[in-house]
């Protein structure tokens, strides 16, 4: 539970590079896979496993009695796969099995394989909002007063069913949930806001009702003061959502702010290249 | 005469309302969804006696999908209901990856299907859901013929661990299935025996069969009807069996021939037992207003149909 994952400051930088050493050795030795998005949302999954979450290694699928997190923009697995295994849901060594054939560890998020940690397929984008919505649904119904986390990229924010679902939330009162919206601000085919602007992201989340706190998601100290922002402003009759500034390929110098290495994998050279700019804090895998 | 005879009709979406009120009643764990369409899926009485496990999501198909698998995820069983065209075609991509997919227990439950919703014309009318829903692994496809079946159905697919897609529709039609007949996933019903044809019907189609099969022994030609309510998995063995004596077949569905029922069987038989097999369903069409019966008839999918295509299948044998 939270109390033995609970880690300072310093573990927690510590674990956030052996993170992007993970996710770059993973989509390295698959030679596929989304390095950009994954690097980028490194402390916001590192600050929920290791120091927000009361969570449960020990793996059921009902999740009752924990705080439960929901990946709705799947093509980030890697960060999500590396931090499920450095808390404990699985053997670090199978990382090294990723978007390989008969791995657990799918491309794409799914439970198909039974990988512990993993409650819902993700990639086919637009769908985790609702399905966190269900759950949060279902903890009221069962009177567990856990939280359900949601994670969304801003691309994503695109697709309708996103919007349906933040109507759903807010006029149902569904005040356990706490999304957040990883606004890096690219697409596959550039910047958002040139292929197709959000605009005042703020005020369509409030206008729809929503509690909106905003955070710099490559910022421990930020994400962890807004989580408790966010934490304290739940059961007050509002759905919260989470906007959090990060910097696609963060922490490699040559995939940051850019959309180029949304999708793409480093070469050798360039895998040295980035391991040179992360210590190993915890031990590959 | 007619084997089977009947005192009342009914509307099979009136099955599916009175079973989810008696599951509800039960299993505290159901929980209802409905996209605005409480009085036409019949979903009210579960409401008002538990409001606060139903949940009225609006006109937002994708999301009452995406809340019904996550309320899987806590425990819950839930039925969604609207309109077939809504249950799978709007929805199919979040039925595919977040229910199929992700092996969540929702019940799909889905009326007004095919051409008997009637004067709405064929916006509505889908004929292609079952073909949509039977090929997505883990969806179990289920398309009961009457009120009774129906309601048994639905108290039935509770039981069942997984996602399962049930199809009802909107007109009163006869109610012929024993009122406590146990509902078996999978498991065929042989209503006539016979040896010269094996007539294969589900949903709005079996009761079609029967009058076909009154009119087909005026001829001299015994038909064996069979109620095939579940579409996936299929009953093979009550098929092989049915074939292997009558050696030709007639397959009946409210639905695309493409996708169908018949596909499903034609499969199995080529696989196993090659017949001569003829197809009633509706032929590479939309639909359009009209009666129920008019656009049966019109369409093609009436016990007349039926016994056309015995007889022409047993020219073939």
């Amino acid at each position: 539970m939270s109390s033995e994952h609970s880690q300072n400051i310093d573990n927690l930088h510590k674990t956030c590079s052996q993170v992007r050493r993970d996710i770059l050795r993973m989509v390295h030795g698959a030679q596929s896979g989304h390095p950009g998005g994954s690097l980028g949302c490194t402390e916001f999954f590192v600050s929920l496993y290791f120091h927000i979450l009361d969570h449960n290694t020990d793996f059921n699928m009902d999740g009752n009695g924990e705080d439960l997190l929901f990946l709705s923009n799947g093509h980030i697995s890697p960060v999500w796969y590396s931090v499920l295994a450095r808390s404990g849901y699985f053997d670090i060594s199978e990382l090294r099995s990723f978007r390989k054939i008969d791995s657990r560890l799918q491309g794409h998020p799914a439970t198909e394989e039974n990988l512990p940690g993993i409650r819902i397929a993700s990639g086919s984008l637009g769908q985790g909002l609702s399905v966190a919505i269900g759950t949060a649904l279902a903890k009221k119904l069962n009177g567990d007063n856990h939280l359900v986390y949601a994670l969304m990229g801003d691309g994503e924010l695109q697709e309708g069913q996103i919007w349906e679902a933040a109507i759903y939330a807010a006029s149902n009162k569904v005040d356990n949930l706490i999304a957040s919206v990883d606004y890096n601000g690219q697409q596959i085919d550039g910047p958002v806001d040139e292929v197709n602007s959000l605009g005042d992201l703020k005020a369509k989340w409030e206008s729809f009702g929503w509690s909106v706190l905003e955070s710099d998601g490559n910022d421990l100290e930020s994400l962890i003061s807004t989580f408790s922002k966010a934490k304290e402003l739940t059961g007050q009759g509002k759905p919260i959502v989470n906007l959090m500034k990060t910097s696609m390929g963060k922490g490699v110098d040559f995939m940051e702010g850019t959309h180029k290495w949304h999708g793409i994998a480093p070469s050798d050279e360039q895998l040295e290249e980035a391991l040179n700019q992360l210590e190993e804090t915890l031990g590959d895998y | 005469m007619a084997k089977f005879t009947y005192t009342d009709k009914k509307d099979t979406r009136s099955g599916f309302g009175v079973g989810l009120l008696e599951l509800g009643r039960k299993n505290d764990q159901v929980v209802g969804l409905c996209a605005d369409l409480t009085g036409s899926l019949k979903m009210g009485d579960f409401q008002k006696e538990f409001p606060n496990r139903f949940f009225q999501v609006g006109i937002a198909e994708a999301n009452m999908m995406g809340l019904a698998a996550g309320l899987t995820i806590g425990g819950k069983i839930p039925f969604t209901g609207t309109f077939a065209n809504f249950s799978t075609g709007r929805v199919y991509d979040q039925i595919r990856q977040s229910i199929a997919y992700s092996g969540k227990n929702v019940k799909i439950c889905a009326s007004h299907a095919g051409l008997t919703l009637g004067e709405d014309g064929a916006t509505h009318q889908i004929l292609e859901d079952i073909g949509m829903m039977k090929m997505l692994p883990h969806m179990t496809v289920i398309n009961p013929c009457d009120f009774n079946q129906t309601k048994a159905a639905t108290i039935a697919i509770a039981e069942h661990e997984g996602p399962v897609y049930l199809r009802f529709g909107r007109p009163k039609v006869p109610v012929f299935i024993p009122e406590n007949q146990k509902f078996e996933i999978g498991k065929a019903i042989k209503l006539i025996e016979g040896s010269d044809v094996s007539i294969f019907a589900t949903g709005h189609l079996v009761w079609e069969a029967i009058l076909a099969e009154e009119t087909l022994a005026g001829k001299g030609i015994n038909a064996e009807i069979i109620n095939i309510h579940t579409i996936k998995p299929l009953d093979r063995e009550a098929i092989l069996e049915s074939v292997s004596k009558t050696k030709c077949v007639v397959s009946a569905e409210e639905h695309q021939i493409n996708g169908g029922l018949g596909d499903s069987i034609a499969q199995l038989l080529a696989a196993n037992r090659p017949a001569p097999m003829e197809f009633v369903g509706v032929n590479d069409q939309f639909g359009e207003s009209g009666k129920p019966a008019e656009l049966m008839l019109k369409y093609g999918i009436s016990a007349a149909r039926i016994v056309e295509a015995a007889e022409t299948v047993l020219r073939r044998k």
